[in-house]
Parts: structure tokens; C-alpha cells; sequence
């Protein structure tokens, strides 16, 4: 049964440390740099998990090739890769966001440790 | 603001690698029909290349490429892609429906020309936001 | 504490094995994303619009709204990154600066000579 488990879902255990390793940098790490270093490598989990399920055995890629038809077994699903691609240069553009944030509360609080920025915010207050 | 790093392979090799990359990042966004790529894809190469003359050249590449082009960049692209959507719409159909009658044209190519420039002008929209984006990231803000 | 949440974070992450046990198997053709909407694309695609990629013909033409708005997302992002960094300011003689100016450059290149942004490890 764990062989079973193993072989056909090993996929979703990979996404699933991806995710626990991006939860760990968004949550336990105190540095905001290293929070959107996480964030990143949670949203690289989500894109896996997406771009997993799109995967049929057997299939080619999403380009139709006229001598094999338009059979749906034979194409992978192109609406996960749809969704990822806009995803991804969607988040890059969150990174940058991030990072501009983070620039601007580096310049004003001189860190960017989690607990001393919300103490010299409060000080500063 | 970045002084150009003092390596003339750098240079060379920059130099001579941006035209490349940027006519394949056409060829990408152009052939987004017929292989793997598209407006987003070739925009983002189209970035890189621009970045890459930014880190390698400095100050040498606002004269090139001037700061202030990519979000204009950006703003052209979505406002064409917006005109393109929405031009539809004033000929009674959905978004990107192209519901005009042009001479000479099915419906099917007339949806597969309306898929090449929607394509191209995503590519624009992408380059000139990440341009956009690293130049405001590299002045490391106003105070 | 740090180990507290290591642990937290490793039974969230078991559940979300435990719970992939219900999700199809991998590359399984008859899964509910692989025979929902997905099939009318590939069988149509290029009749519909001549276009044998198909994820190019679903991100254009298809869901060419999504798009639209992941478009104005990411113009948006541009913009606010230029917003929150920078500041149109006035010349000393009263007219409009650039929206990039040498001083800020300056600046940025003390900044980065100085104190770096990788620091304060924890």
C-alpha cells in the first residue's frame, strides 16, 4: 500500500515539501528578505502542483500536430499551463512589489528584522 | 548610479549577446501559434536582454534604453490590448470576440490575427512592467 | 518555539499528503481536470481559431479576460514598484524633476557601499 502510495503520488509529496520548506521562510525566519525567499519557493509549490495535474500518461504537449488529431488522451491539459504562466510573471511582479517595501522599510528603520522593525516603529510612533 | 564593472569580457560578450537574445525573443512572441512560447515568455527574454545591458554597461545604457520607457512601454501594451479587447465589444460582441466582418477573412483567421496581436502586446506589457520594475528597484529608492 | 513550528509545519505538511489521497493519480487521463472544459479546447482549438498551440489559443482567445486582468496586475505592480520608490520632486529652480534623478543615484550607491540588506541573520 505505502509502495502504491509512493509510486502513483510521489508528486504531491515533493509539492508538499515545498510548501512545509516555503511556510518555514514565511513564517519562522524573522528576516523580511528571507520571508519573500520563501514566499517564492511556496509559490514554486503551488505552480508544481498545478502543472502536475495537468500530465496524462502517454500525452504529448499541448501543440496539435495534425497527423495525430485532436484527441483529448493525446494533449496534456493546457488550462493548468494557462493559468501557471500568467501565475508566474504574476509573481514576479509580487516579488517586486515585495522588494520595494522592503527597500523602503530598510531605509527608514535601518533593518529588517521582524521584531527590532516593529519595535523601532513603535518607537518611533 | 551602478558604474559599468570593469571587465571587458563582460562588455563583449553582453554586447554582443543582447541583440540575439532580443530577436529571439521576437521569434518567440511572433511563433507563440505554432511552438511553445508567447507574448509573456518573449517579454520577460525582452526584459533580461534589457537587463543585462543595465548590470553590464551602467550608466552607458540610459542612453540606449532611457528609465522612463518601460512603464510607458507598459502602459502602451495594456492600453492596446485593452483597445484591442474592447474594440470588439463596440461591434456587438464579448471581450476579444471580434464580432466585425472584415472582407476576405473567416472567423477563424480573423480570431487567429487577434491572437498574434493580443500575443505582441502582452509582450510589450511585460517587458517595459519588469524594466520598469528593476529600474525602480536599482535607484534603491528616493529619500 | 522554533521548533514548535517545525513541528506545526511538518504535520500541515502530513495532512497535506494524507489528503492527496484523494486526488487523482498521476497522469491519469479519465482525472476531473483532464475531462472538464480542458477537452473542448483541445478538440477545438484549431478549427476555432488556426492555431495549433493550444495554450497559446486558451490564454488569447479563450480566457482572454483572465489575461487581461493578470495584464493590468502586473501594469500595476510596475506602477506601484515606481510609486513606493520613487518621488517626482522639484528642481531648485521650480520645475518638474525627472521621475529619475542623479542624486537618488547617488544615494543608491552609498546605500549599497554601506550597510547590507542581507543582514540582522537570524
Amino acid at each position: 500500500m505505502t509502495a502504491d502510495f509512493l509510486l502513483s503520488r510521489y508528486p504531491y509529496i515533493l509539492i508538499a515539501l515545498l510548501f512545509g520548506i516555503g511556510l518555514y521562510g514565511m513564517t519562522v525566519k524573522r528576516n523580511l528578505m528571507k520571508k519573500v525567499i520563501g514566499m517564492t519557493i511556496f509559490q514554486t509549490s503551488i505552480y508544481l502542483f498545478f502543472i502536475q495535474g495537468a500530465t496524462k500518461q502517454g500525452a504529448t504537449i499541448p501543440v496539435l500536430d495534425p497527423e495525430m488529431g485532436s484527441s483529448p488522451e493525446l494533449y496534456i491539459n493546457p488550462l493548468p499551463q494557462v493559468i501557471v504562466l500568467t501565475a508566474i510573471v504574476v509573481g514576479v511582479a509580487i516579488t517586486g512589489v515585495a522588494l520595494s517595501l522592503i527597500l523602503v522599510l530598510h531605509r527608514r528603520y535601518g533593518t529588517l528584522d521582524e521584531v527590532e522593525l516593529l519595535r523601532r516603529m513603535r518607537e518611533s510612533a | 548610479m551602478t558604474s559599468r564593472f570593469e571587465s571587458v569580457f563582460l562588455f563583449v560578450v553582453a554586447r554582443a549577446m543582447v541583440p540575439l537574445i532580443q530577436v529571439f525573443a521576437f521569434y518567440v512572441i511572433t511563433h507563440g501559434h505554432y511552438s511553445p512560447g508567447g507574448g509573456f515568455q518573449g517579454g520577460v527574454m525582452l526584459a533580461a536582454s534589457i537587463i543585462l545591458l543595465r548590470v553590464s554597461m551602467g550608466d552607458e545604457s540610459y542612453e540606449r534604453f532611457p528609465r522612463e520607457a518601460g512603464i510607458v512601454i507598459a502602459g502602451f501594451g495594456a492600453l492596446a490590448f485593452a483597445l484591442l479587447g474592447f474594440m470588439s465589444m463596440l461591434f456587438g460582441g464579448n471581450f476579444l470576440e471580434y464580432a466585425l466582418a472584415v472582407p476576405g477573412m473567416g472567423a477563424d483567421e480573423l480570431r487567429y490575427w487577434g491572437i498574434f496581436f493580443a500575443e505582441v502586446f502582452i509582450g510589450f506589457l511585460v517587458w517595459g512592467a519588469l524594466v520598469a520594475i528593476y529600474d525602480a528597484l536599482e535607484t534603491g529608492g528616493v529619500e | 518555539m522554533k521548533l514548535f513550528a517545525i513541528i506545526l509545519i511538518g504535520i500541515l505538511a502530513g495532512f497535506v499528503i494524507w489528503g492527496t489521497n484523494d486526488l487523482p493519480e498521476r497522469g491519469d487521463p479519465g482525472s476531473p481536470a483532464s475531462t472538464g472544459v480542458s477537452t473542448y479546447y483541445i478538440e477545438n482549438a484549431y478549427t476555432d481559431s488556426k492555431t495549433p498551440n493550444m495554450v497559446t489559443a486558451v490564454l488569447a482567445d479563450y480566457r482572454g479576460f483572465d489575461t487581461f486582468g493578470e495584464a493590468v496586475v502586473v501594469v500595476a505592480a510596475g506602477l506601484s514598484c515606481l510609486l513606493i520608490l520613487l518621488r517626482r520632486r522639484r528642481r531648485e529652480d521650480g520645475t518638474e524633476g525627472g521621475l529619475f534623478s542623479q542624486a537618488d543615484a547617488e544615494k543608491a550607491a552609498r546605500m549599497a557601499a554601506g550597510k547590507g540588506l542581507y543582514g540582522d541573520d537570524t
